[in-house]
């Protein structure tokens, strides 16, 4: 996609770097918990608070998560992986260093597929993962003149997924960050939860001319959510370029988005010029992994939203859009293919993605609270393929499952709402509507056929709904044609 | 190589540790001093020895996923120089 | 009798047992000791009521036919040791206060096999020094004095409080740590038996860390037998700390046979530094002998890299401490200093009033060798030689089982004499430094008298986790030695 300047088009160029936090219950290198919300500083060891004379084990857990994540990833694993110390000071990060990994990573080059609006999709590259703990949370707006520190995350094991400069878009970023969201929950690696912060997001965004080489990148750190992300790189994308096109140039430096302004801004914090002095942690040895652990690990790997769209498509016949919107998340992937077993597929996927996706939009919860089980949702399409009810009485039915989580049978027999599909109560109604109208029955009579379709409308009023419509067409069209 | 003032002073601050002026003269002297002496390993030829990290000849052991540690924020906070509410605090940062 | 101060723990371990004395007599002969080394200058913090509290505990067990392995041995714990809810300050302003909410693998280990603790040793800062003049605490004084000389003595460093304490019978024994030489040099200088075991051998969870790769605790007693039986009980497999080595303890003080016959001693020919006195050369020789006329048989074997063990040294342990020391910040434990506004104001105000000037000037060569433009030619460079003296080790052990060196080129040296020049400090380390680079087992034992009186040490060092055939053979040269000259000062 490219940007109009004043001047003429630019192209956004963006990498993203992800922190992902790893789903395991103690932290990477210390027994303590790594549940979210607890009271301030309760699930800290002496090891995270970084006392004198403690030393890191790593949480083997962790590694596998890592492990997971980079086989998900279509990536490399490296056997032999080294954990560094990162020194810089902060408040937040007891010990004056993060252990990180940094020339010889986890997990190596490996890629992400893209699902584009309109079925399209579009590879981008991971650069690597590495294993690193997080640091503290910093409270800033606690007290006047002082910054509070709470250490329960300092130490939770994170993944830094790193990616190519390989998005051209907000949109694909956006698209980037869903699909990486979507594989992290499948794989059981991270909840992805950005709220929370268990996903956090640095963009890397520079622009240039079409064809010409990478320009000055800035990085905005710590977005927190997939809207801001694309939010904050169209504002630093157009800032950039703004920038340059009033001939100045693009100071490298790290940013914060302003989600209340929709801004990006510089961080004030003194830069001291960063050199982090990366060398190997002495307290730590390298990390070797056993082959056939890795393998053990690769066959556990659950079915990953692209084979699973893959195979939506080619078993249920589905379009690339429909099978790549229920394949994203493992459940609704799970929901619409109990749903879809020994029924209509398309048909099921309508009700899964139409119906059930609208209303839990509406309750504002996710498919694993559904108020309709797959089950019942199931029956209800029985009920219309058997000719129990109607299509358009199905979607009453199924707003009475959405509010009552009652079976549909249940709720079609105690509204009586079965359809009917008996000629002469259905004659009979035709009879009277044709005998209220015979100035519009003299008129259609006369070629305006157009009329049809209220004939249709008003047996079905005069039916209260549950007369089956192809017996009301059938019927309707013999009595008017005289 | 060779130190000067200000590259001592970025030393320092990078190790936050402050030096007034008469301490960078005294640090420019002893701090080349050392670096000359440690330079005579310019003289090994080194050329494709693998950088030993540690002396341990064993790889990296690793622990269970068990929570060992926690509830205990007495024993945390209970050294700290300034502690409110159940945080440590430090003079205010602005982001 | 004798003074029960004057025991070894082989020797008290023997009259405990036999009940000639109780473990709470032991503790309060110490705790008086304690009381008259205060000259020394040796303890930081002293725990009087703890070691008799434990000494009671002691009897009791004993009473009820419980005895441990070290019950009522009373010993010294260098204050680089975290001990749980006793001050521990590793010598530094900078820990001003700290008490530590756990006890470190190491001391827990002595502690429960029933030795009693009279309180935490002196050292240089951070374990920074080879003369104990560094410590925020003030300096140790040796318990050793010139004959007609009454200028006090450094007792090396940085395990310094510890080899004064010992030498002039404070505590029966103490921990130690040795990083560069801080357990041997000061065990030479003090007339004291000092192990610096295998890396790996010993625990370092809860031990303050000055350079995590090279760290390593150890025994200071006053008899190589002594140091195989604190050994024996300081050692083995802990899974807190990763570089901790999964082996089994041997009994080493079954590996005290006294036979080394057809034992191959090697003689680093590289050992032979300039300038060093005739009087050591002189000992070295002797040491030979005395293996040979033992059965063992010496062979020269050469060191390449010995004369740049120091200058690796000197890059890669402030390098690492460096990043080790960033922890004292002021934020969670310890000093704080408030001087200006802003965060960034308070690390540098504390970390200037808290560290002394040589924990400075190692932060910042550490800090400057890691730097960004510099990591290749220093910190990098140093690996790969480091590499290269290990591998010099390696080879060695092929032609012989252990090696046999001075534990340093000179005796102790007056308080002041030679603290200007690092450099010439630094120089202290030489024969013990790449010891620790190569991460072997090294043994010093007092082996004579300079010509000035003063005590000189002979060093063995032997191949990884070999610390049995150390031991032997540092027990044949203590008994060839036949070292009995005792400190001018003795408190017990
Ligand atoms: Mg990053
Ligand atoms: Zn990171």
């Amino acid at each position: 996609m490219l940007i109009e300047g004043k001047t003429g088009p630019w192209e956004i160029v963006i990498g993203l770097e992800v922190h992902a936090q790893v789903i395991s219950k103690a932290k990477l290198f210390s027994g303590a918990a790594t549940d979210f919300g607890a009271e301030p500083n309760t699930q800290v060891s002496p090891v995270d608070a970084a006392f004198p004379g403690m030393l890191p084990v790593i949480n083997r857990f962790c590694v596998e998560q890592a492990v997971r994540t980079g086989l998900g990833l279509e990536a490399q694993i490296n056997l032999v992986s080294v954990f560094d110390r990162k020194n810089y000071f902060y408040a937040d990060l007891p010990a004056g260093y993060q252990i990180s990994q940094y020339q010889r990573p986890i997990v190596g080059k490996g890629k992400i597929t893209l699902d584009l609006p309109g079925g399209e999709t579009r590879e981008v590259g991971i650069t690597r993962l590495h294993l690193e703990q997080d640091a503290g949370k910093s409270l800033h707006d606690q007290h006047p003149t002082k910054t509070y520190v709470d250490l329960n995350r300092a130490g939770v094991a994170l993944m830094e997924i790193v990616s190519e400069p390989d998005m051209r878009s907000p949109e694909e970023a956006g698209a980037y960050l869903k699909k990486l969201r979507s594989i992290l929950r499948y794989l059981g690696t991270c909840d992805g939860n950005m709220e929370e912060g268990s996903m956090r997001c640095d963009c890397n965004v520079s622009v240039r001319r079409p064809g010409e080489p990478y320009g000055t990148r800035c990085e905005i750190k710590n977005v927190n959510s997939v809207r801001f992300v694309m939010q904050a790189i169209e504002y630093e994308a157009r800032r950039q370029i703004e920038v340059l096109e009033d001939g100045g140039t693009i100071r490298q430096e790290t940013r914060l988005f302003d989600s209340g302004r929709g801004v990006t801004r510089p961080m004030r914090t003194k830069e001291h010029a960063h050199d982090y002095r990366y060398f190997p942690d002495p307290d730590l040895l390298p990390l070797v992994l056993d082959p056939a652990w890795v393998e053990e690990i690769r066959n556990s790997l659950p079915e990953l939203p692209d084979a699973k769209k893959a195979r939506f498509m080619r078993e249920y016949k589905l379009s690339a859009y429909d099978a790549g919107v229920l394949a994203a998340e493992r459940e609704s992937a799970d929901y619409y293919e109990r749903v879809a077993k020994g029924r209509d597929p398309k048909q099921a996927a309508n009700f899964v993605m139409g119906d059930l996706f609208g209303a839990l939009n509406r309750l504002g919860v996710g498919i694993d609270r559904s108020p309709v089980s797959a089950e019942n949702l199931g029956r209800l399409i029985d009920l219309v393929a058997d000719g129990t009810i109607s299509g358009r009485l199905a979607k009453d039915v199924f707003a009475a499952m959405v509010e009552t989580g009652q079976d549909p049978a249940t709720i079609v027999e105690e509204r009586g709402l079965r359809q009917v599909t008996d000629t002469a109560a259905i004659e009979q109604a035709i009879d009277a509507v044709m005998a209220r109208e015979a100035a519009k029955v003299a008129e259609y009579r006369g070629g305006k056929e157009k009329l049809f379709g209220y004939f249709v409308g008003q047996v079905m009023k005069a039916t209260q709904g549950k007369a089956n419509p192809a017996v009301v067409n059938d019927l309707l069209r013999k009595k008017l044609a005289g | 190589m060779s130190l000067d003032k200000s590259a001592v002073a970025h030393i320092a601050t990078l190790a936050r540790i402050r030096v007034s002026e008469s301490e960078k003269e005294q640090l420019v002297h002893e701090l080349n001093k050392i670096l000359h002496w440690v330079e005579q390993l310019g003289e090994i030829e080194t050329e494709g020895v693998e950088p030993m990290t540690s002396v341990a000849e064993m790889t990296l052991p690793m622990r269970e996923d068990v929570v060992t540690d926690g509830n205990r924020r007495d024993d945390i906070l209970g050294n700290a120089p300034a502690a409110a509410h159940g945080f440590f605090t430090v003079p205010k940062v602005v982001e | 009798m004798t003074a029960l101060t004057r025991l070894t723990i082989a020797e008290a371990r023997a009259g405990l047992a036999k009940k000639e004395f109780s473990a709470r007599e032991l503790a309060r002969a110490f705790t008086a000791a304690v009381e008259r080394a205060k000259p020394l200058n040796a303890f930081i913090t002293e725990t009087p009521e703890k070691a008799l509290e434990m000494a009671d505990a002691s009897d009791a067990r004993r009473a009820r036919g419980e005895a441990l392995p070290l019950d009522g041995i009373p010993l010294g714990i260098k204050d680089l040791f975290c001990t749980k809810g006793i001050l521990t300050t590793a010598g530094s302003h900078i820990l001003d206060g700290f008490h530590p909410p756990y006890e470190s693998t190491v001391t827990q280990k002595l502690w429960d096999a029933g030795a009693v603790c009279l309180g935490k040793l002196n050292m240089d800062e951070f374990a920074m020094g080879s003369s104990n003049t560094t410590s925020y605490y003030g300096p140790v004084e040796s318990p050793w004095r010139r004959p007609g000389d009454n200028r006090p003595l450094v007792p090396g460093g940085s395990s310094g409080g510890s080899a004064a304490a010992v030498a002039a019978r404070a505590v029966m024994a103490a921990t130690g740590t040795d990083t560069g030489g801080s357990i041997r040099q000061p065990a030479g200088f003090c007339g004291i038996v000092g192990m610096k075991p295998t890396y790996g051998r010993c625990s370092r969870w809860g031990i303050v860390a000055f350079a995590s790769s090279l760290d390593q605790a150890g025994p200071m007693t006053r008899t190589v037998r002594d140091a195989a039986i604190m050994l024996g009980v300081m050692a083995g497999h802990d899974p807190k700390d990763s570089t901790s080595a999964p082996l089994p303890v041997p009994d080493f003080e079954k590996a005290l046979t006294g036979d080394v016959r057809g034992l191959k001693v090697g003689i680093p020919r590289e050992y032979r530094v300039d300038g060093m006195p005739a009087e050591i050369e002189r000992l070295w020789a002797e040491g030979v002998e005395w293996l040979k006329a033992a059965g063992a048989q010496p062979v020269e074997i050469s060191l390449k890299m010995t004369k740049y063990a120091l200058p690796t040294y000197y890059i890669i342990a402030p390098a690492e401490a460096s990043s080790n020391l960033a922890r004292y910040d002021g934020v969670r434990f310890g000093l704080r200093v408030e001087e200006g506004q802003s965060l960034d104001d308070m690390y540098e105000a504390t970390r200037a009033a808290g560290f002394g000037a040589e924990v400075k000037r190692r932060i910042m060569i550490g800090t400057y060798v890691l730097s960004a433009g510099y990591y290749d030619a220093y910190y990098l460079k140093a690996q790969r030689v480091r590499k290269l003296i290990a591998n010099d080790f390696k080879a060695a052990f092929e032609h012989c089982d252990v090696i046999l060196t001075p534990t340093a080129p000179s005796a102790a040296f007056a308080i002041g004499e030679k603290s200007d020049d690092p450099i010439a400090m630094y120089l202290n380390d030489v024969f013990t430094v790449p010891v620790n680079l190569a991460g072997l087992p090294g043994l010093s034992v007092p082996a004579g008298l300079s010509s000035e009186g003063l005590p000189l040490g002979l060093q063995v060092i032997g191949r990884a986790f070999d610390e049995e055939t150390v031991l032997r053979v540092g027990e044949v040269i203590e008994k060839a030695a036949a070292f009995t000259a005792e400190p001018a000062f003795t408190a017990g």
